[in-house]
């Protein structure tokens, strides 16, 4: 506003930046870009040929990928692990943050401690006891054998920002409420939860998008091909084509078809969600 | 950086300011419901599943065991002494350690530079951020797969710039001089949007204010930028730091598409070589050993790097 001259008719800085950015974009577009075509080659163009259009395009391998069961199955696999994951996340964390936003108890603050434990070591340094526990109970090569350790590692994150919103909501609220006779469920149930939206959606973004890219969880907890999630079972699939890239290609570019289309449509809430996990916890 | 997120919002200063009156209405009865319903289902997942699995990880590291039946063959320490004798976990070590070098040295400045172009209103600014954070919701899995192909000796982008050059391509990730050089590079392209995105986060939330008053002041747009915007970021800087190094010590999805760890162990992460060397082999001592050494790393690091640089947050 106050820096407004005179347009300069040539700023070096402008054209810096120009190229800057399109060098940058570049290197993000070029593989992205390679990727998607290179599934619309041959296997003998693609090797003469890896970065332009193709000249002869063949459908034929999205199509018979896309007409076969396995694929299929693997995104009903991570669908059903990710709800799974953000369903539980959900439920259990709305209620432990509910109870540490609104009830005073002895031990609160040193349980909220407890939970919030879980930000300090990723899932890898136990993963030896955790297959050795899940499959004492009986759950290994289940969808919950993944989706359970998977809510218990987001429930500290999803705690936290859950807690910090809920006590925005007024504590006169829930005084009057309290009053007037409504229980802490109910206030739950038809004041916290239906004003809390936002968040969940951010807690519940989080959460489906760490359980859907996941790797580590179902490769350890799985060893049935038909429950294998999409992570897993891409990489089985370029076990089997190996240097059949063509194909190869055309699978990633159908298996993270589904994350860019939920970017597109949703991006600012993404975008909100993944920053505003990472920055408020 | 949250405070001052939470003060923009009039609700947040009632909430956290609002006089703690006692409950009248259910009293104790309606507490006691919500405290036997409401934390248990929470509780219970994250011990069962966090903290239990953590604390046998110490008891089974002192065992020589294949994870069936009972862990009976007690070997003290000795699983710690064989992890620290393997070259494998230093080069792991060493790779995580290039990893956070590289984050800071590469990956930091990219973003923070996008993020000072970016944060201005123009036209494809908008459009720009998206493509630059898109890597960072790809699946590693895919991403993984999708340098390999680039890297592929005889598909590959690079061995075709190669060849236009009349070299003959390399094959960058069967070689232990390169294979690591090319998994940093991945690591840059999927990481930076998500560095950038906080920085960009940070400066629309910075005081427009204070940049006005330096350039009223007669301050150059470098003068404002060394001495008023990017101390406003500190925290974000800080914060930034902070994951990048968390991030690399539980890389492991990216790798194993690209080189599994290999050639001969040369791009190995601390994660990557816990799972060569102990889950898939079921070495669950030694496993759960590697385990521990990282869980005491990771949890050093984040309360002396929280003590030393984020007190106040």
């Amino acid at each position: 506003m106050s820096s407004a001259g005179a347009r300069p008719a040539f700023d070096p800085a402008v054209l810096f930046k120009a190229l800057f950015l399109g060098l940058v974009a570049i290197f993000v577009l070029v593989p992205l870009l390679a990727t998607l075509l290179g599934g619309f080659k041959s296997l003998g163009e693609l090797r003469v040929n890896p970065f332009g259009l193709p000249r002869q395009w063949e459908w034929q391998n999205y199509a018979d990928i896309l007409f076969s069961a396995r694929y299929w199955q693997l995104l009903r696999n991570s669908l059903v692990i990710s709800t799974l994951a953000v369903a539980l996340t959900l439920i259990t964390a709305s209620m432990a943050a509910f109870t540490f936003a609104h009830v005073r108890f002895f031990g609160s603050s040193m349980l909220l401690s407890y939970l919030t434990l879980g930000l300090l070591f990723p899932a890898a340094t136990a993963v030896l006891p955790l297959f050795i526990k899940v499959r004492d109970l009986g759950l290994l090569d289940t969808y919950f054998g993944v989706a359970l350790p998977q809510v218990a590692f987001s429930l500290a994150m999803s705690v936290l920002l859950l807690r910090r919103f809920f006590k925005d909501i007024p504590y006169e609220l829930l005084e009057a409420a309290l009053v007037d006779g409504c229980s802490y469920i109910k206030f739950f149930r038809y004041v916290t939860l239906p004003l809390s939206r936002p968040i969940l959606a951010t807690v519940g973004t989080i959460t489906f998008v760490n359980s859907w890219n996941a790797y580590l969880l179902p490769l350890v907890m799985l060893n049935t091909d038909a429950l294998y999630p999409w992570p897993l079972g891409i990489m089985v699939y370029q076990g089997e084509y190996s240097s059949e890239w063509h194909l190869i290609l055309a699978f990633i570019t159908l298996t993270i078809l589904p994350t860019i289309i939920l970017f597109l449509l949703a991006q600012k809430h993404i975008v909100a969600g993944l920053t505003a996990g990472a920055v408020k916890g | 950086m949250a405070r001052r997120i939470a003060i923009t919002s009039p609700i947040g200063v009632a909430g956290e300011a609002a006089p703690q009156v006692a409950v009248r209405g259910p009293g104790w009865d309606g507490r006691f419901t919500v405290l036997i319903l409401f934390l248990p289902p929470a509780l219970l997942l994250f011990t069962l599943f966090v903290v239990l699995p953590i604390g046998e990880a110490a008891w089974y590291s002192a065992f020589n065991w294949n994870g069936f039946g009972r862990p009976t063959n007690w070997i003290g320490f000795d699983n710690y002494r064989f992890v620290l004798e393997t070259r494998a976990f230093w080069l792991a070590l060493r790779n995580n350690a290039l990893i956070i070098a590289v984050s800071l040295a590469i990956q930091l400045p990219l973003a923070l530079t996008l993020a000072l172009m970016l944060a201005e209103k123009f036209r494809g600014a908008v459009a720009l951020r998206m493509l630059f954070f898109l890597p960072y919701i790809l699946a590693e899995i895919a991403t993984g797969l999708i340098f390999s192909f680039v890297y592929d000796g005889d598909f590959g982008l690079v061995a075709s710039i190669w060849r236009t050059f009349g070299a003959e391509p390399p094959h960058l990730l069967a070689s232990t001089d390169t294979a690591m050089l090319a998994v940093l590079i991945v690591v840059v392209w999927k990481y930076f949007g998500f560095h950038m995105m906080l920085f960009i986060a940070a400066l629309q939330s910075l005081d427009k204010n204070l940049v006005e008053a330096a350039r009223i002041d007669g301050a150059t747009r470098t003068q404002t930028l060394r001495h008023v915007v990017i101390p406003l970021l500190y925290p974000t800087i800080r914060l930034s730091v902070f994951f990048a190094i968390i991030g690399s010590l539980q890389l492991f999805d990216l790798v194993m598409p690209l080189t599994r760890g290999g050639p001969a162990d040369s791009s190995n992460t601390m994660v990557s070589f816990l799972y060569n060397n102990g889950i898939s082999r079921m070495r669950v001592g030694y496993g759960s050993a590697i385990g521990v050494i990282l869980f005491a790393i990771c949890v050093t690091f984040a309360f002396t790097y929280k003590r030393w640089f984020m007190r106040d947050e």
